[in-house]
């Protein structure tokens, strides 16, 4: 009767759809389940083999349609669809862009590592792609309720990603600690988006803005609560101090390709929307966050940087220096400009590269088990493995940001940006902690190209440190920071010596890294501009 | 010659390009290896040889330009050019790399050896030829990557610590370098609307006095460290005393000089204002390197070390000249910059080798060197005293230029700074006594005397030094247009002219 009643008086309006905006998610998702129906209809484990191929056509056919969509962008300039909910723009599509490309890599470098660690079937590829299709929502959300659906299809997946490896207590430990805390910040950001609403009106993105433009609110109270919870969700996504306690821990426990994955995919969807929601919909109110901003980028960067410096573990290491990199793509939100967002863009994409193809290589040297993270366990690697030490030594230093790579661009025009929106100490903060942070990936290349066996610890000196002359402090500081005597972990002795067996899939994954961190590193014009025009067909 | 050919492009792809090929060269015998290195820095020095010759003595312009936009988006070009002060600094890393290849061999993984140096030949050559700001910033940055493995990979004892310290202090500079570029590219798009990194158009930015001063601080702190410059030089005893030889030679020779050079073409060039402001305190600096460099050298044992502090000395003579900012303290520092190199050059060639026989620096252990090595005591002869500014050889024209020049505009650092050569004199001739004089020991009574291949490595650095201390005159008429303009640039800016008896013929004539 209801129905009927519902019928006689209005037509439910269907919003129109622009299919091809929503192409690339719906090609992840449906992938996905086909994978998912294709596990469950045959008798024995999916192939590996079979389960890395379907993964790579279905992110490839997205990464193609991405570059469909760009042309149409180009074309016939930006769009929304489904009611506004969702946009296509440059900026979109190079979201989908990199995210399609690390979906690519992830699945080649996790090849080698399932085989390896006896892992059967083709969840982890399902999860991945669902992921990835998550990301890509929060790319084209134009909706705080689509950010928020993109946010958790994005990280429930990667929460069940993090816990994959039954084998290995840590994983389950890193997956739970993700999931409660990020379901905390979920929580947190599903408040902030309420009370938006409730002090504009609107959860529309385009709409927020054009509210903010046309109104002073007397009382903003409820807007900036708002603004600010909504703040610490992306913080919390995006692992900014001081909501980054999850990071170390996670990164460390989470199986190495999906720490690679979630590097790359869970960073450029969290700032994708970041960026979206603050400079576009709250750009009016940019007096109020920027200095927010500004001290969340410092105390980011020293922070990621100088932890990162006491780390023995390899990978928490890399979580903390991804810290230190979310502090520099915060340089570019903090510029709330077109240039800002421009560099953070381009910083996401490269550092996508650098960072997979980082953890790649974690994961190789890791070895059975995925438990050789101590970084005495890259002691005298370039004499077994030359190339795979080079490739390495490459991504860490372009990481830190050395010239003719990818990562000295990244670092330029955050820098730039920084200047040009009057925060020059800012930029000189960002660049003294890129030394501090050179100072890090270093380490772990002296190793690499050190001798194979540690020289014998120095002896403790008898009757305090306190006084112990200046010369012993020295080599106790030296042994400490640099690690001229780091004697290996006890674990480590035994396993840590011989050639480790790089998977061909996963060096075909560093190989592309490498690529294309040093080809666009001397030859930028191509990956910049594409940056740079995708901010220019930034819709709302 | 052709005017279009990117003459310059091609002097910095050679090394590159050669340094590609020897990585991909595979395992043949380490002489091949060895010998493709000094032919690529062959054809590297005879390109640069061609360029100096072709180089118009009395056009004090760049020369030789190309200019390509490289990334159109973010302003920067491939920019290059040469003039009369950066083309002897390009022609000294293309005398030096050979030298160094041939001279100071790896003991191991001559692959490895061979290709770090070459691609730090062409980052060399690049800092020196750059004239937009960001391609300059990203040679100079890249001269830390293959240092660093030279130093790690082939260096002594505490090499890995050498190496660390050497690559984050430079790096830590670099970082004010790089906001300082980016500040003034800023402020040049907001004066003019054009982004561009282009240092022959940001020389026209109007800076307020205050921000010309912490841009300055910012440049200099990059290039104070670099040269190193009293008190920033503290990871420089330390990286030279550990590198493999041929990592000292390069370092202290050449790479030294990416940070005097960076003062002299971009700190005069873009803040002539704030560089007048800040002379005295940058001339304090370098009169107390001058005296703090020779004190510390006397009180060395060691060779190597002696030489690293003797360095940080001449280094201090070499600041003295530029901020004088006189014609003649110019070109005496830029004259300076280039004996300086060849001497050092010299120096740790001799001491690598004296190494290779006695396994030692320590000057106590050596005792006696004269009697069974003549020639080795000679050559060490010759440049010590060249170190020491014996007139006839090349250390005393660019030192009796750099003091004079500063004795006319800045009296007083002047005079505190000559104490200094007196100090060189000093330590050097003790230092040689110890070493040579006496009665040799049995152990050092064998030592053999310089091979032949050792001979002529050292022969071409003997020749320069002698011919630069007797007939600089072909050096300094190519270098003195250059300073004229940059001169004439500062006064332009900042209104006070240097005394008359300081410029040149040429320059005199032309003021009103």
């Amino acid at each position: 009767m209801i129905a009927a009643a519902v019928a006689a008086n209005a037509t439910i309006h269907v919003p129109a759809i622009r299919y091809l905006a929503i192409m690339p998610v719906i090609i992840l998702l449906g992938g996905a389940v086909l994978l998912l129906a294709a596990q469950s209809l045959v008798r024995r484990p999916l192939r590996l083999r079979f389960a890395t191929v379907s993964t790579v056509v279905i992110s490839l056919s997205a990464f193609g349609l991405a570059w469909w969509q760009w042309a149409d962008v180009m074309d016939h300039g930006p769009y929304t669809t489904i009611a506004h909910a969702v946009v296509t723009d440059g900026f979109s599509v190079l979201v989908t862009v990199l995210v399609t490309s690390a979906t690519v890599l992830f699945a080649l470098v996790a090849e080698g590592y399932l085989a390896r660690e006896g892992i059967e079937g083709g969840e982890l590829h399902v999860l991945a792609l669902v992921s990835a299709s998550g990301a890509i929502l929060m790319g084209q959300a134009n909706d705080l309720v689509i950010v928020f659906l993109g946010l958790e299809i994005l990280s429930i997946a990667l929460y069940v990603l993090t816990a994959y490896n039954h084998k290995r207590t840590e994983s389950g430990e890193a997956g739970l600690k993700y999931f409660v805390l990020g379901g905390f910040s979920s929580a947190v950001f599903v408040y902030g988006i309420a009370l938006t609403y409730g002090a504009t009106g609107t959860t529309n993105l385009a709409q927020i803005a054009g509210f903010l433009s046309r109104n002073v609110l007397v009382h903003d109270g409820v807007l900036l609560a708002g603004m600010s919870l909504l703040l610490v969700g992306f913080a919390f996504k995006v692992a900014a101090v001081p909501f980054h306690m999850w990071t170390p821990d996670v990164y460390q426990g989470a199986p190495s390709p999906v720490t690679g994955f979630m590097a790359a995919v869970a960073k450029a969807g969290g700032f994708a929307a970041f960026l979206r929601v603050f400079v576009s919909s709250f750009g009016v109110l940019r007096a109020d966050w920027r200095p927010i901003v500004y001290v969340l980028a410092i105390v980011t960067l020293l922070l990621g940087a100088g932890l990162a410096v006491v780390q023995r573990d390899i990978k928490r290491m890399l979580a903390y220096s991804s810290i230190n990199h979310a502090g520099f793509v915060l340089l570019g939100l903090q510029a709330a400009s077109a240039a800002g967002v421009s560099a953070a863009l381009y910083y996401l994409f490269a550092y996508a590269f650098m960072v997979i193809g980082s953890f790649a290589v974690v994961a190789v040297i890791g070895r059975s088990g995925d438990m050789e993270h101590d970084i005495a366990s890259y002691r005298g690697l370039a004499r077994h493995q030359p190339v795979l030490a080079f490739a390495f030594a490459l991504l860490l230093l372009a990481q830190a940001g050395v010239p003719f790579t990818t990562g000295f661009l990244t670092k330029f025009q955050v820098v730039v940006a920084s200047v040009d929106g009057h925060s020059v100490p800012l930029a000189v903060v960002a660049m003294g902690s890129a030394a501090l942070a050179a100072f890090f990936y270093l380490r772990v290349t002296v190793l690499m190209y050190g001798p194979e066996r540690a020289a014998e610890p120095v002896p403790a000196a008898a009757g305090g440190a306190l006084f112990a002359p200046a010369s012993e402090l020295r080599t106790r500081l030296n042994a400490a920071l640099l690690l001229e005597d780091v004697p290996a972990a006890p674990r480590v002795v035994a396993a840590a010596t011989g050639r480790v067996p790089v998977p061909p899939l996963a060096a075909l994954a560093i190989g592309i890294c490498v690529l294309v961190t040093v080809v666009f590193g001397v030859f930028p014009a191509p990956l910049v501009d594409f940056a740079h025009k995708a901010t220019l067909l930034f819709l709302p | 010659m052709v005017v279009n050919f990117p003459y310059l492009t091609v002097l910095v792809l050679v090394p590159a390009g050669g340094a590609l090929a020897v990585a991909l060269l595979g395992r043949v015998r380490r002489e091949v290896h060895e010998l493709v290195g000094i032919g690529v820095s062959l054809v590297t020095l005879a390109f640069a040889i061609a360029l100096t010759v072709a180089l118009h003595a009395g056009d004090p312009g760049y020369q030789f330009v190309s200019h390509h936009v490289w990334a159109a988006s973010i302003g920067v070009s491939w920019y290059v050019g040469v003039d009369g002060i950066s083309i002897f600094l390009v022609l000294l890393a293309a005398v030096l790399f050979p030298l160094a290849l041939a001279g100071a061999r790896a003991r191991s993984d001559a692959r490895s050896f061979v290709g770090w140096m070459l691609l730090l030949e062409a980052a060399c050559i690049g800092s020196f030829v750059s004239l937009d700001l960001v391609l300059f910033f990203l040679f100079f940055e890249l001269t830390l990557v293959p240092a660093y493995f030279l130093i790690s990979g082939w260096g002594f004892e505490r090499r890995a610590y050498a190496a660390v310290k050497f690559f984050v202090y430079t790096f830590l500079g670099s970082a004010f370098l790089l906001v300082g570029i980016v500040v003034i590219a800023v402020v040049h798009q907001n004066q003019t609307g054009v982004l561009t990194f282009a240092l022959p158009v940001l020389e026209h930015t109007h800076l307020s006095s205050a921000t010309g001063i912490l841009l300055f601080l910012a440049f200099t702190a990059a290039f104070a460290v670099k040269a190193p410059l009293f008190p920033l030089h503290t990871w420089s005893p330390d990286a030279y005393a550990e590198a493999p030889a041929g990592g000292s030679i390069i370092l202290a020779a050449v790479l030294a000089k990416l940070g005097t050079y960076g003062i002299i073409r971009f700190d005069l060039n873009l803040f002539p204002q704030a560089s007048r402001t800040l002379a005295p305190l940058l001339l304090t600096m370098a009169v107390v390197g001058v005296l703090y460099g020779a004190l510390v050298a006397c009180a060395q044992s060691d060779l190597k070390r002696l030489v690293a502090y003797s360095s940080l000395a001449q280094v201090g003579f070499i600041a003295l000249g530029t901020f004088a900012l006189s014609t003649e303290g110019l070109v005496g520092g830029v004259l300076l910059m280039v004996n300086h190199g060849l001497v050092t050059a010299a120096f740790f060639l001799l001491i690598g080798w004296i190494y290779d026989r006695r396994k030692s620096w320590q000057v106590a252990e050596l005792g006696g060197l004269q009697t069974p090595a003549p020639l080795l005591a000679a050559a060490f002869t010759v440049v010590m005293l060249a170190s020491i500014g014996l007139p006839g050889l090349n250390g005393f024209v660019s030192e009796f230029l750099v003091l004079a020049g500063t004795f006319l505009t800045h009296r007083w650092w002047a005079v505190a700074a000559t104490v200094g050569v007196i100090g060189a004199a000093l330590y050097l001739l003790w230092a040689y006594q110890q070493a040579f004089h006496g009665r040799p020991r049995p152990a050092v009574a064998a030592t053999r005397d310089l091979g032949w291949t050792e001979r002529v490595v050292i022969a071409p650095l003997i020749v320069l030094i002698v011919l630069l201390g007797v007939y600089p005159k072909p050096v300094i008429d190519r270098i003195t247009p250059a300073v004229d303009r940059l001169v004439a640039h500062v006064e332009q800016v900042t209104h006070v002219h240097q005394p008359e008896v300081a410029t040149s013929p040429g320059a005199r004539g032309s003021r009103p």
